[in-house]
């Protein structure tokens, strides 16, 4: 043993950087299904039906309130009692996804029930459906007020995933875990996990920040 | 000729706020008819109401041959026989001027791209804009953006058009504009209700002029009443406007 990398080897990296492919790929599976999850948890909210709106309002407020963490127990093991084995990926992917739907779906009703009355208006005095009225008048608009805060809250997401590794989902900071049990050197080995979450997030915080300066020109 | 807008004894509340208390007129094929009247007598409100943007307690509205109180109305029809031009132009301004216009021809009407480009090319040049097709609607002036609203409405071939006080928003100079296209659409046959604070406007071009004061149709008659006023509530109003 020599030198800060010690007995850190190749394989550790690789086995690293295995995980780091796992994070990616959980990451995008929870932005993906969640937001198209989240798109319905958006519609549900401001629903013509009283009942749609307080019914999807009420789960909201309850999933808002479960720790992630316990999301992905109720996901693994929930799952797992209905005699089904559940893959890690499919039951982390499964509470990323709820948990992703009903925050970017708080996030799009807030900026959607931003626009002007007189736009729902507009739309609808040119004998447009209410649904053409989201589709092709609202959305769009709201996707520009929205993007900066969806966009931060997409690093949230991402640094999350990193509990998914409880229910033994191997992903960069369960690998890490991994390796640091074998070889002991929780430093460097953290450490180098530290800097890929940051890699990843810090980009897309300051592509956030840029967002959120050019809204607020566009808005003066 | 035939009553093409109808309103009977038509009443309203905006919570205890009685806003139309048995408002009824009526506005035949062709005419331009102008609403005048204080803020908060009911003016706006009863526009509203002829193209259902308003629901109300009693009374009947007949619009375009549509009864408005009825549940089986098909409101998507009567929003294509009716169109409406409001204060703040309302344009979409993640869309082009163009795209403003052809959006509901393509989506409402079904029309092909190439024919729904046509048509806003025409109703554009119609309010002498055709040149302003690509731009967003940040980059008119506001009288341009209202000219681009009323070609908007216009492009979806309306029976009847309802303007809501569309140059309130706007500076002299702008106001000109707008009203110079809508003197033009009123002489091309246009059925038009205006509700409006130009009285030189309602006096030139309107054929009748609707005087509405604390909900109801205070004065009405043609174009003169605003020079030799019936009723005392009038001319007291026309003296303040002026």
């Amino acid at each position: 043993m020599s030198g800060i990398f010690g007995a850190f080897t190749a394989t550790h990296l690789l086995y690293l950087a295995q995980g780091a492919v796992w994070t990616v790929a959980l990451s995008m599976l929870a932005f993906l299904l969640g937001g198209i999850a989240g798109f319905g948890v958006m519609l549900m909210r401001i629903s013509r039906w009283a009942w749609l709106r307080a019914a999807s309002a009420a789960v909201s407020q309850v999933v808002q309130g479960i720790p992630l963490m316990v999301l992905l127990f109720l996901s693994y093991y929930g799952v797992g009692m209905m005699g089904i084995d559940v893959p890690p990926l499919l039951a982390a992917s499964l509470a990323m996804m709820i948990y992703t739907s009903v925050f970017l779906g708080d996030i799009w009703r807030g900026s959607v029930e931003s626009m002007a009355r007189t736009q729902w208006e507009a739309a609808e005095c040119l004998s447009l459906t209410r649904w053409q009225a989201i589709r092709l008048v609202i959305v769009p608009q709201a996707v520009r007020l929205s993007l900066p805060s969806t966009v931060g809250f997409l690093v949230q997401v991402l640094k999350s995933t990193s509990l998914a590794s409880v229910i033994g989902f191997v992903e960069i900071t369960r690998a890490a875990q991994i390796v640091n049990n074998a070889i002991f050197q929780p430093f460097l080995v953290f450490s180098l996990v530290g800097a890929f979450y940051f890699l990843l997030c810090y980009p897309l915080s300051r592509w956030s920040r840029q967002l959120e300066r050019k809204l607020n020109v566009r808005n003066r | 000729m035939s009553a093409i807008a109808r309103l009977e004894n038509v009443h309203k509340h905006f919570g205890s706020n009685h806003v139309l208390r048995g408002v009824s007129f009526e506005v035949r094929k062709g005419e331009v008819v102008a609403i005048i009247g204080q803020s908060g007598s009911g003016k706006s409100t009863a526009l509203r109401c002829l193209d259902r943007l308003e629901t109300v307690e009693s009374g009947r509205i007949e619009v375009c041959g549509h009864d408005l109180v009825s549940p089986g109305l098909d409101l998507r029809q009567l929003r294509r026989d009716v169109g409406i031009v409001f204060q703040s132009y309302n344009l979409f301004p993640h869309l082009t001027v163009q795209e403003n216009i052809t959006l509901a021809l393509r989506h409402a009407k079904k029309q092909p791209p190439d024919q729904a480009r046509e048509t806003a090319s025409r109703v554009l040049e119609q309010v002498g804009l055709a040149e302003k097709a690509g731009q967003y609607p940040e980059q008119l002036s506001g009288g341009q953006q209202q000219r681009v609203a009323i070609a908007r409405s216009l492009a979806m071939a309306p029976q009847l058009m309802l303007f809501d006080e569309v140059t309130s928003a706007l500076d002299p100079k702008l106001t000109g504009e707008v009203l110079k296209v809508m003197e033009d659409l009123a002489a091309n046959g246009m059925t038009m209700i205006l509700v409006t604070h130009e009285m030189g406007f309602a006096a030139k071009v309107a054929d009748r002029i609707i005087y509405m004061r604390d909900g109801v149709v205070w004065e009405q008659g043609g174009p003169d009443i605003l020079r030799s006023p019936a009723t005392a509530e009038l001319r007291d109003f026309i003296g303040s406007e002026l």
